[in-house]
């Protein structure tokens, strides 16, 4: 695959073209996206010209507020840390082609988990007690998305339908144990479950005001990128996404693929919901739905399902968001700014999806079309 | 005064709940309904419904009539599914992606323009009484309906008369059962397909206005709690009948009038549980009513969802 | 002039006695000040948002003050950047986060990171455990919904009260207690029925919560929502008389308004404005009541009688005069249980109240 070059240089009167096929698609991929950012921030900024304000001094206080010093810089990561997450959980199912939009689901109860589960290792080290509230987030988040997953393959449920119905489901019953049976009684006004104790927290990474989990959903993205790109298990989900009846007349098991991902995609949303328990909130409560899940959609789009790529556009986003109370207090901007914003920059990408291909037309169209 | 009716209070609750609280799935679902049978699907309708809210509420206020706020609603959401299918119609952009970008944009839009219109008053849409045959007060207020619920009811069995019945129907069913042989009968794919994306535009705008200008009557960010977006699970709960479509949307509307009312008897604990009924419930039919052996009965096969 | 609960306040001023006098707030910085509020909501919401943010638009044009709002801010790690972004790039010395669950752990931590801004959060338990350089505040409404519970019980007829409320937490309970035993001051058939909608803005529940009630012959309504627009609109709709939370509702149902419990935070953002601006200590736990003009009684309504007045404003002059106790022995909880003892009384400035996780006799509902 890596090795088609451009095959027809002898016919033609020109000299060799910079680029290969690969370069070329690999160029695109690359300036599509960029383009698309582009188009959009000007887009906003004439929509922030018509409404009287000075685009210039809007993306100046985005840079400021969100990547222009060390401490947006910081508040960036911290925001984007659980969304590296919940993005992956829409970027998984989507190699198989399925579109999983209930990751706030998998999210509460993943938080939930770890919260039960912590304080009944109160008698053994914290690494090991905050070890299998990971554990439990990640089997939480993994049984639930897995379900959907499940309902997918043997009923043929929708998964974006189920999994949106199983989210709001989710909540309520984080909603009913953390304010019922597992409420803590001190937690008065907030009711939450019984606080962590400090040993079973997640701290920050040394010489930084960030949590772990930051770190933790970059090894996450690079590691499904790893197994999507390098390994058969990652091929045979492109073959399946691509075409599943095809991948099943190949003796594909496209069931089994369907479940694993999920579940995996659900796991990676419950690991979030444990790090915000476990890094952020200290016990577990109605906070949990704060929109993480949600988030994580718009950002796998962006970064057109692939995990890789999903680390700067959680960044993007996590720094527009940390830019946004910033632009709030200083412009007498409402808060929906920045989801409009978000929403223009995530039309304008997939508008661009219908460039690819066409933005450097193929020099040799059979070429491009075998490949 | 209000008599006490014990237990009955409970079925009369679900009953007012139903038509109240119904109007907005109908709208949303029998407008997508349309739209995918034409083989797309436009998830980005719940920010359709809160801009048309916004829009509605704001039309009201500044003409004092909330039938021009209805329509400006209904405008807005035209723009909003031209959009959808405009995007949608460029080789290579999937309509789920885009739906849920409208979504975003829509929110944000009616927020961002939705501000100045929080404090204000707006004229409400009128109810219409159709319990003055009952002495029983609880009986009179759950009977007062708006007209918009009506208009829904009409709109509904339309359209089964459309899908049916009528060339618009077959045309449009062709279109999003297989856009080859649509191709080949010579009939427009794409603009049928805009047609009725722009339809479901329609009405979930109408279906926003009917949240602001009638029930609960208000603007502020929190009006919709995903009406826009469960109101497009009703359609494949329903299996593209637009009679269906207002069956669900009537469940779907009971049910969430069950958890207060249970409340307001004395059924005090797990309350959240009660809220979650309607979810459970629509997840519960999904599940009963699917197979997957065969393809959903009346599903159009271009839809990518079903697919 | 700021009452406070009597053990709380040596602690207070002991432990201030021990500090050195705060960073920003000292005399040498003091000429001017920016002041930060964080809000959890839109702050035109008509209720609990708008409520803060009128106190915030009062002190606005105070001489070298500059005021700085972020409003819709999660109750997550979301309000820590929020307040340090405010700190960092705006160079906030005082900042308010106004919601409940902003305080542990969020205000706590950011506190100890930021020794030297002031922060003062609404609704918080401040203990001298907590950093030095926080504090909480809070008014007793209760004492409040305890008059309009008085009005509400002259003007039912059917001798039932509808309470509409997000979650049954001590500050809602005590809320609708109050509002109950006031109307049973008043007679004691009355009973008042509540409804939980779960959360704190749930526009199509609280509407559906108002018919349930209503149909159930509830005649005049409450509630404790964020945003009561809803909730006034719909029940004065169905014929029923409201009495209002958080701010006047009154120009929304100005025939079936009764009379509200509000806030009035421009007292007590003024008080810490003028300290600071004056380089003053700021005090770290604040209450306080009517008598303080923290909370106000909403103008009564056309509706209400002369009989409903004269009884809801003597009990208001016996609040005025200090030492007023709403709740007290002997009182049973709607399980049968005795939750206070005859003899005792708790005056709303008890520590107790603040934990409170009963409901009073009468009252139709459970607390989980």
């Amino acid at each position: 695959m890596s090795e088609i070059t451009d095959p027809a240089p002898l016919f033609r009167p020109r000299a060799r073209p910079l680029l290969g096929e690969v370069g070329r698609r690999r160029l695109e991929g690359f300036l599509i996206p960029l383009i698309a950012l582009l188009a959009g921030l000007a887009l906003f900024g004439v929509f922030i010209a018509a409404n009287g304000k000075s685009p210039a001094e809007f993306y100046q206080l985005v840079y400021r507020g969100g990547f222009g010093t060390w401490f947006s810089l910081q508040n960036t990561m911290t925001r984007a840390a659980p969304l590296l997450l919940t993005a992956l959980c829409v970027a998984l199912p989507a190699q198989l082609g399925l579109v999983v939009i209930g990751g706030e689901g998998a999210f509460v109860l993943g938080g939930l988990a770890a919260a039960v589960v912590g304080p009944l290792f109160g008698f053994a080290p914290g690494s090991l007690a905050i070890l299998m509230m990971a554990l439990a987030g990640l089997c939480a988040g993994g049984l639930w998305i897995g379900l959907v997953g499940a309902m997918r393959h043997y009923r043929g449920i929708n998964e974006t339908i189920s999994s949106l119905l199983m989210a709001y489901i989710a909540i309520a019953l984080m909603n009913h144990f953390v304010e019922g049976p597992l409420k803590d009684p001190a937690s008065l006004n907030k009711p939450s479950t019984v606080p962590l104790p400090d040993d079973m927290r997640v701290g920050e990474i040394p010489g930084m005001d960030v949590h772990w989990g930051f770190f933790v959903g970059i090894v996450a993205c690079l590691a499904a990128g790893f197994v999507l790109s390098r390994t058969t298990f990652g091929f045979a989900a492109r073959i399946a996404g691509g075409n599943a009846r095809a991948a099943a007349v190949q003796g594909l098991p496209v069931g089994r693929l369907i479940l694993a991902f999920t579940a995996a995609a659900g796991a990676a949303a419950g690991l979030a919901g444990m790090i915000q328990v476990a890094a952020v909130q200290g016990s577990a409560n109605a906070s949990l739905a704060a929109g993480y899940g949600y988030t994580g959609i718009l950002i796998a789009f962006l970064a057109r399902q692939n995990p890789i790529a999903i680390i700067p556009m959680a960044l993007l986003i996590g720094g527009i968001d940390a830019a946004g109370g910033f632009i709030q207090r200083r412009m007498d901007l409402p808060d929906a700014t920045v989801l409009v914003l978000q929403g223009i920059l995530f039309v304008s990408i997939l508008v661009s999806e219908t460039l690819s291909g066409r933005l450097l037309p193929s020099r040799n169209a059979k070429a491009g079309g075998a490949s | 005064m209000n008599e006490d009716l014990g237990l009955w209070a409970v079925p009369i609750a679900v009953l007012g709940g139903m038509l109240r609280v119904s109007t907005p799935f109908l709208f949303v679902s029998l407008g997508e309904c349309v739209t995918e049978k034409s083989g797309r699907i436009n998830l980005g309708l719940e920010g359709t419904l809160v801009f048309g809210a916004m829009a509605g509420y704001g039309g009201s206020y500044l003409t004092g009539n909330p039938w021009a706020g209805v329509l400006l609603a209904g405008i807005a959401g035209t723009l909003f599914g031209l959009l959808h299918a405009a995007l949608c119609s460029l080789p290579r952009v999937n309509d789920i992606a885009v739906g849920i970008a409208l979504m975003i944009l829509g929110s944000g839009l009616a927020f961002f323009f939705g501000k100045p219109l929080i404090q204000p008053a707006a004229p409400m849409l009128p109810g219409l009484s159709l319990g003055g045959w009952s002495d029983v007060p609880q009986l009179r207020s759950a009977l007062e309906v708006s007209p918009l619920l009506l208009i829904g009811v009409v709109i509904a069995v339309f359209l089964l008369f459309v899908f049916k019945r009528t060339r618009i129907g077959l045309i449009l069913r062709m279109v999003g059962d297989s856009a080859d042989a649509a191709r080949a009968m010579g009939y427009p794919i794409i603009p049928v397909r805009i047609t009725a994306t722009a339809f479901g535009g329609f009405m979930a705008g109408i279906a926003g206005a009917y949240l602001s200008l009638y029930y609960p009557g208000s603007w502020n960010e929190n009006i919709s709690s995903g009406q826009g977006l469960i109101a497009v699970a009703l359609v494949i709960f329903a299996r593209w009948n637009p009679l269906a479509c207002l069956g669900a949307a009537l469940i779907f509307g009971g049910a969430g009038a069950l958890g207060p009312a249970l409340q307001s008897v004395g059924v005090t604990s797990g309350y959240y549980l009660f809220y979650a009924a309607p979810y459970i419930l629509t997840l519960a039919i999904l599940f009963a009513t699917s197979s997957p052996r065969r393809a959903l009965e009346g599903a159009p096969r271009e839809l990518s969802i079903t697919k | 002039m700021l009452p406070m609960n009597r053990r709380r306040f040596l602690a207070t001023t002991a432990a201030l006695s021990a500090a050195p006098l705060l960073g920003r707030v000292s005399p040498a910085f003091a000429a001017s000040l920016t002041a930060g509020f964080v809000y959890v909501g839109p702050r035109d919401d008509y209720g609990y948002n708008q409520s803060h943010a009128e106190g915030a638009a009062a002190i606005r044009d105070m001489a070298g003050l500059t005021i700085i709002e972020e409003e819709n801010v999660a109750e997550s790690d979301a309000v820590v950047k929020t307040m340090e972004s405010m700190i960092q790039l705006d160079g906030a010395g005082l900042i308010f986060p106004t919601s409940f669950g902003y305080y542990n752990p969020f205000v706590v931590d950011t506190a100890k990171a930021y020794e030297d801004v002031q922060f003062r959060h609404c609704g918080g338990l401040w203990t001298d455990k907590d950093p030095k350089n926080a504090g909480s505040y809070f008014g007793y409404i209760g004492t409040a919904q305890y008059i309009c519970g008085i009005i509400a019980g002259h003007m039912t007829k059917s001798k039932r009260l509808g309470f509409v409320a997000a979650k049954p937490i001590p500050q809602v309970l005590l809320n609708i207690n109050a509002y109950t035993l006031g109307a049973r001051s008043v007679d004691p058939e009355i009973t008042t029925q509540v409804i939980f909608t779960g959360d704190w803005a749930m526009p199509v529940k609280e509407a559906e919560a108002v018919n349930a009630l209503v149909d159930q012959g509830a005649d005049v309504l409450t509630c404790h929502v964020d945003s009561p627009k809803v909730f006034v609109q719909t029940a004065a709709g169905r014929g029923a008389y409201v009495t209002g939370y958080h701010t006047s509702q009154a120009p929304l149902a100005p025939e079936k308004y009764l009379t509200g419990a509000e806030w009035h935070w421009a007292t007590v953002y003024k008080m810490f404005a003028e300290k600071a601006l004056a380089g003053e200590e700021l005090p770290n736990f604040v209450r306080g009541g009517l008598a303080e003009d923290f909370v106000k009684i909403s103008d009564y309504g056309p509706a209400v009688t002369e009989e409903a007045k004269k009884q809801a404003d003597a009990v208001k002059a016996e609040v005025m005069k200090g030492g007023f106790a709403v709740i007290k022995g002997p009182l049973k909880d709607n399980k049968g249980n005795d939750v206070v003892a005859a003899g005792n009384e708790y005056p709303e400035t008890a520590i107790e109240l603040e934990s409170m996780d009963y409901l009073v006799e009468g009252v139709i509902g459970s607390t989980s």
